[in-house]
C-alpha cells in the first residue's frame, strides 16, 4: 500500500504560506490514491520556485533547463511508456521560455501531465512580470504596466490538448481530484493552478481567488466534451473564475500510433547490434 | 591502363538531375567499379543549376576530381558553365534540337533527348533517362544491368518500365549514331559493395549501435538522418519524433536518455546554436547524448546547400562552463558508420555529449564501401547499477567515485530513484549550493575526460612515417588531402599526411610529435581561420606552418590541394 509518508521528500525552501504548498499536498494525495509508488514516477520540472516541487516529495526526478520540463519529460515517456510522466512548470517557465513546447506537446497530444503553477509573476528572480500577469500589473520590469496576459486554458483547447483542467492551490481537495483525473486521462493533460505567490503578487492573493473561483462539475451541468462551451469557459476571468475540468476528450495518443512501441517499452527491449543487417543489403 | 572516369550530370532542379547522379553511381557499383559522387545543388525546388559528379575507379577512391570527361547537359546552362572542366577527348551529351547554335563535333554528341523521351517512353520527364542511356552506350557498359536498377529504385511496374524504354532509346540512339570510339568502362566484377552517403553511414551505424530514440527538427544538410531513422522506425525498437525546434530536439534526446535508451539528434550549425544549452545539461546532469552536427557554412543561415569546417571551434567550446565532452568528426562514408558506433558506446560509457562533426560534402557525398561487417559492432553501456548486489534505497545518481563514473539507473526500471537536476547538485541529485559539493561534482565530472583521453586513438597516417611536409587535416577532408600526397609523391616531394577524426579530447601527444619532427606542416581546412591550427596551437603550443584554407561553399579536391601545396614550394 502507497502511504503519504512514501512522498516525504526534502525540507521545502519556499515562502511560507507560499501556494506551492497545496499543490506539493495535492500533488502527493493524488499519488497516494492513485497507488502508483514513487519509483513509477517520473517528475520532470523546469526552472523557478515550481521547479523545485520534485525535491520536495519522492519520486525519479529530472530537474531540466529553464523552460525546458514539457520536451525531456515526452523523451522519457517514449522511452519507458510504463512511466507516469508529470511535467512541472511555472507560468514564467511553462507558458513564456517553453511556450513553444506547450503548444506542440498539446497539438500531438503526446501522454503526459503538465502541472503549470501559475502565479502570475516570477518568484524566483524576484517579483517580474510574468507571462500570465494581469493587465497593467506594475513591476520592476514593466514600470508602466505589465501588457495583456496569455490565457493558457483557450490556448491549450485550441492546440489540440485533449484534458485542460483549472485547479487552485487553496483548495489542494479539489485540485488532488482533478490532478488524478489528469494523470489517469489517456493524452496530453493541462492542469493550470491559480497559485497566489505570497512575496510578490499582492493583486491575486489566496483572499482574492477565493472571491472568484467556482467549481465545474457535474451538478452544474456543464459538459467538458463540448469544445465551444469550453472555450466559452476559457474565456471566463475577473469576477467569476471556473475552476475543474473545462475540456476532455479521448484523441488519438501520440505514443499509440508508434509502432516500436507497441513492442513493449523501448527502455527494456535488447540492444540487436545485428538488426541493421537486412539494412546494409538495400545499399548492395 | 587504371581507369579514373569522371561524369557529371547538370540541369536544373526538377531536371532529374540528382536521380541520373545516383543511378550512374549505383549502376558502376553494380559492375565492381568503385564509385565516389557529390552533389551540388542550390537553395531551391525548381530552377537554377544543379549538377552531380560521379567518379568511377578501378581502385580506391575518397574524393572527387576536377576534369570531367563525360559532361550530361540537360539544359543549356550545364554546358556554359562545365565546358571548361571537360578534358581534352572529353565529350559533352546534350539535346541539339533544343539547343540548336552548339555544332555536333567531337566534344558535343547530340541526342534529341526530349523527343525520344516524348516519343517512344512517353513523357518527356524522362529525357534524363534517355540521356542516362546514351552515356552508358558510349562507354559500352551493360544496360541490362541499368534495368535491374531501375526495377530496384522505381519499384516494378510502369514507372520503371518507361524508364526502361527511354534508356533503351538513348542507348540505342548513341549505338547507331555515334562515330567515333570513345571509351570502354565495361563491368569489371560482381564484388558487391554498398554505395551510400555519409547521413546513410551514420544512420546505419546509429542503428547497429542500438540508438532507439531520435528527436530532430529538419536542416540542410542533417535532414535525411532523421528521414531515414523515421523510415525505419516501423519494423524496428526505434522511435523518431519530428520537433517543433532543436531545443525540443535535444532537450527530448536527453529525456530519452535520462531514461535508459540510446538517443541522438542531428542539426547543422545554426539548428546546434539553438542546441547549446542541451549540451550543458546532457553534461551536468551526466545524460549520454550523441548529436550530430552536419556543418555547412555561417554564421547564421549562410551556404544552406553547401559545406565548410567552421564549426569546430564552436562545438569544442559550446556551452558555458567546465564540463566533459567529445568531438568526433569521421574521415569517411565509411568511417561515418563507425565513429557513430563509437560516439553511442562514449556516450553511455562516460556519460557525456558526444558530438559528431560531419558537413554537407560528406553528408550528402555517395562512396562504395565493403559491407559493414556487424560482427565488429560492439556494445558498451558503461556502469550499471544492479539492485541485486546493492541496496536501491542507497542509490545516489551522482555518486562521487575516482574515475569519476556513477552507475546507472533507470527510472521506474527498479525501486532506485533517479534523481538529478541541471542546477548543481549533490550525489544523490538533489539541487545544492554547498561549496564542498560544487567542488566535488565539477572535478568528478571532469574526472571522466582523463579516462576518455586514454581512449583516443592514433591519428591516421598516410605516407612515409617522417617527411619534409606534413599536411594535417580532419574530418571530411581525408580523400582529398591523402590523394593529394599521393599526386605530390608522384612528383617526388617528401610529404605525408595526418588526420584526425577524434578531437576531443586531443590526442596531444600524437600531434606535438609530429610537429617536433615535420620540417614543415600546413593545415588544410575549409574554413577561413584554421580552427584545427588554433586547437593545435592551444593543446600541444605549437604553431603549423601555413594553413591552406577555402571557405567557399565547396569542397576541397586532390588536385587543389596539391597545387597549393605546390605553391607553397614544398
Amino acid at each position: 500500500m502507497v502511504t503519504l509518508s512514501d512522498y516525504a521528500g526534502l525540507q521545502p525552501t519556499w515562502c511560507p504560506g507560499c501556494g506551492n504548498f497545496g499543490i506539493l499536498k495535492a500533488l502527493n494525495k493524488a499519488l497516494v490514491e492513485l497507488e502508483i509508488e514513487p519509483h513509477r514516477v517520473l517528475l520532470v520540472s523546469g526552472i523557478g520556485q515550481a521547479g523545485k516541487l520534485p525535491h520536495y516529495t519522492r519520486g525519479n526526478v529530472f530537474n531540466s533547463l529553464h523552460g525546458r520540463s514539457v520536451p525531456p519529460a515526452i523523451g522519457a515517456k517514449i522511452a519507458n511508456p510504463d512511466l507516469a510522466v508529470i511535467a512541472i512548470s511555472g507560468d514564467g517557465d511553462g507558458y513564456g521560455e517553453g511556450g513553444n513546447h506547450f503548444i506542440h506537446a498539446a497539438r500531438r497530444n503526446h501522454d503526459i501531465t503538465y502541472l503549470v503553477h501559475n502565479n502570475q509573476v516570477y518568484g524566483l528572480t524576484k517579483g517580474q512580470a510574468s507571462p500570465t500577469s494581469d493587465t497593467g500589473f506594475v513591476t520592476k520590469t514593466t514600470p508602466f504596466g505589465a501588457a495583456n496576459p496569455i490565457n493558457p486554458i483557450s490556448l491549450a483547447i485550441v492546440s489540440g490538448a485533449s484534458f485542460v483542467g483549472r485547479g487552485f492551490a487553496g483548495d489542494s481537495e479539489h485540485l488532488s481530484d482533478l490532478m488524478k483525473s489528469g494523470i489517469t486521462h489517456r493524452g496530453f493533460s493541462l492542469i493550470d493552478i491559480l497559485q497566489p505567490c505570497v512575496s510578490f503578487n499582492h493583486k491575486n492573493t489566496f483572499q482574492w481567488y477565493r472571491e472568484r473561483v467556482y467549481k465545474l462539475g457535474n451538478e452544474s451541468g456543464y459538459d467538458p466534451s463540448n469544445k465551444q462551451a469550453a472555450l466559452g469557459k476559457a474565456l471566463e476571468w475577473g469576477d467569476s473564475i471556473p475552476i475543474g475540468i473545462i475540456y476532455r476528450e479521448e484523441l488519438s495518443v501520440y505514443e499509440n500510433q508508434l509502432p516500436a512501441l507497441h513492442r513493449g517499452p523501448l527502455v527494456t527491449r535488447e540492444i540487436d547490434t545485428k538488426r541493421a543487417e537486412s539494412l546494409l543489403a538495400e545499399f548492395i | 591502363m587504371p581507369v579514373d572516369f569522371n561524369f557529371m550530370v547538370g540541369g536544373e532542379a526538377g531536371q532529374g538531375v540528382q536521380s541520373v547522379g545516383f543511378l550512374l553511381a549505383k549502376v558502376f557499383a553494380r559492375g565492381g567499379y568503385h564509385v565516389f559522387a557529390d552533389q551540388d545543388y542550390e537553395s531551391r525546388v525548381r530552377g537554377g543549376h544543379n549538377f552531380f559528379r560521379v567518379r568511377v575507379s578501378d581502385g580506391r577512391i575518397g574524393a572527387i576530381a576536377e576534369v570531367v570527361d563525360m559532361l550530361i547537359a540537360l539544359n543549356r546552362d550545364s554546358i556554359e558553365l562545365h565546358q571548361v572542366e571537360l578534358a581534352t577527348g572529353g565529350i559533352t551529351i546534350f539535346d541539339g534540337e533544343k539547343i540548336k547554335d552548339i555544332e555536333n563535333n567531337g566534344r558535343f554528341f547530340s541526342v534529341p533527348l526530349e523527343k525520344l523521351a516524348e516519343e517512344r517512353a512517353g513523357d518527356k520527364v524522362m529525357s534524363n533517362t534517355v540521356a542516362l542511356g546514351a552515356a552508358l552506350a558510349l562507354v559500352d557498359y551493360d544496360l541490362n544491368i541499368l534495368n535491374t536498377v531501375l526495377v530496384e529504385h522505381f519499384g516494378k511496374g510502369e514507372v520503371a518500365d518507361s524508364n526502361i524504354t527511354a534508356a533503351k532509346f538513348g542507348y540505342e540512339y548513341a549505338r547507331a549514331e555515334y562515330k567515333g570510339d570513345f571509351r570502354h568502362l565495361r563491368p569489371l566484377s560482381t564484388t558487391r559493395r554498398m554505395l551510400l552517403t555519409g547521413n546513410e553511414a551514420i544512420s546505419l551505424g546509429a542503428i547497429a549501435a542500438g540508438c532507439k530514440f531520435m528527436s530532430a527538427y529538419p536542416m540542410t544538410p542533417a535532414s535525411s538522418i532523421m528521414e531515414y531513422m523515421a523510415a525505419k522506425s516501423k519494423d524496428l525498437d526505434l522511435v523518431m519524433v519530428h520537433v517543433e525546434d532543436e531545443i525540443a530536439a535535444i532537450n527530448m534526446a536527453i529525456g530519452a536518455g535520462y531514461a535508459g535508451v540510446r538517443a541522438m539528434t542531428a542539426t547543422s550549425g545554426s539548428g546546434f546554436c539553438l542546441m547549446v544549452e542541451g549540451i550543458g545539461l546532457a553534461g551536468i546532469t551526466e545524460t549520454p547524448l550523441v548529436v550530430i552536427d552536419a556543418q555547412r557554412p555561417g554564421p547564421a543561415v549562410g551556404l544552406p546547400t553547401r559545406t565548410e569546417q567552421g564549426d569546430l571551434q564552436f562545438v569544442l567550446h559550446a556551452h558555458h562552463g567546465d564540463f566533459p565532452r567529445a568531438v568526433l568528426a569521421p574521415a569517411s562514408v565509411e568511417d561515418a558508420f563507425w565513429v557513430t558506433v563509437k560516439a553511442f558506446n562514449w556516450a553511455e560509457k562516460y556519460q557525456l555529449p558526444v558530438i559528431i562533426l560531419t558537413d554537407h560534402h560528406l553528408a550528402s557525398s555517395y562512396a562504395t564501401v565493403d559491407p559493414f561487417d556487424l560482427s565488429e559492432v560492439t556494445i558498451d553501456r558503461g556502469l550499471l547499477f544492479s539492485e541485486k548486489e546493492e541496496d536501491p534505497a542507497e542509490y545516489m545518481r551522482h555518486r562521487v567515485t575516482k574515475s569519476g563514473i556513477s552507475p546507472r539507473a533507470f527510472p521506474g526500471l527498479g525501486r532506485a530513484l533517479v534523481v538529478t537536476d541541471c542546477d548543481e547538485h549533490d550525489e544523490e541529485g538533489h539541487l545544492t549550493e554547498d561549496a564542498g559539493e560544487r567542488t566535488s561534482q565539477v572535478q568528478k565530472r571532469l574526472r571522466k575526460l582523463f579516462s576518455l583521453k586514454q581512449e583516443i586513438g592514433t591519428p591516421r597516417w598516410f605516407g612515409p612515417q617522417k617527411a619534409e611536409t606534413t599536411l594535417i587535416g580532419w574530418g571530411s577532408t581525408y580523400g582529398a588531402i591523402r590523394e593529394a600526397v599521393d599526386i605530390l609523391r608522384k612528383e617526388d616531394a617528401n610529404v605525408n599526411m595526418l588526420h584526425l577524426s577524434e578531437l576531443w579530447p586531443f590526442p596531444t601527444e600524437a600531434v606535438a610529435d609530429v610537429l617536433g619532427t615535420a620540417h614543415n606542416s600546413y593545415v588544410i581546412e575549409n574554413n577561413a581561420t584554421g580552427q584545427l591550427a588554433r586547437l593545435i596551437k592551444a593543446e600541444t603550443g605549437r604553431d603549423v606552418s601555413g594553413k591552406i584554407l577555402k571557405f567557399d561553399g565547396r569542397p576541397f579536391t586532390p588536385a587543389y590541394v596539391a597545387e597549393a601545396i605546390r605553391k607553397e614550394g614544398c
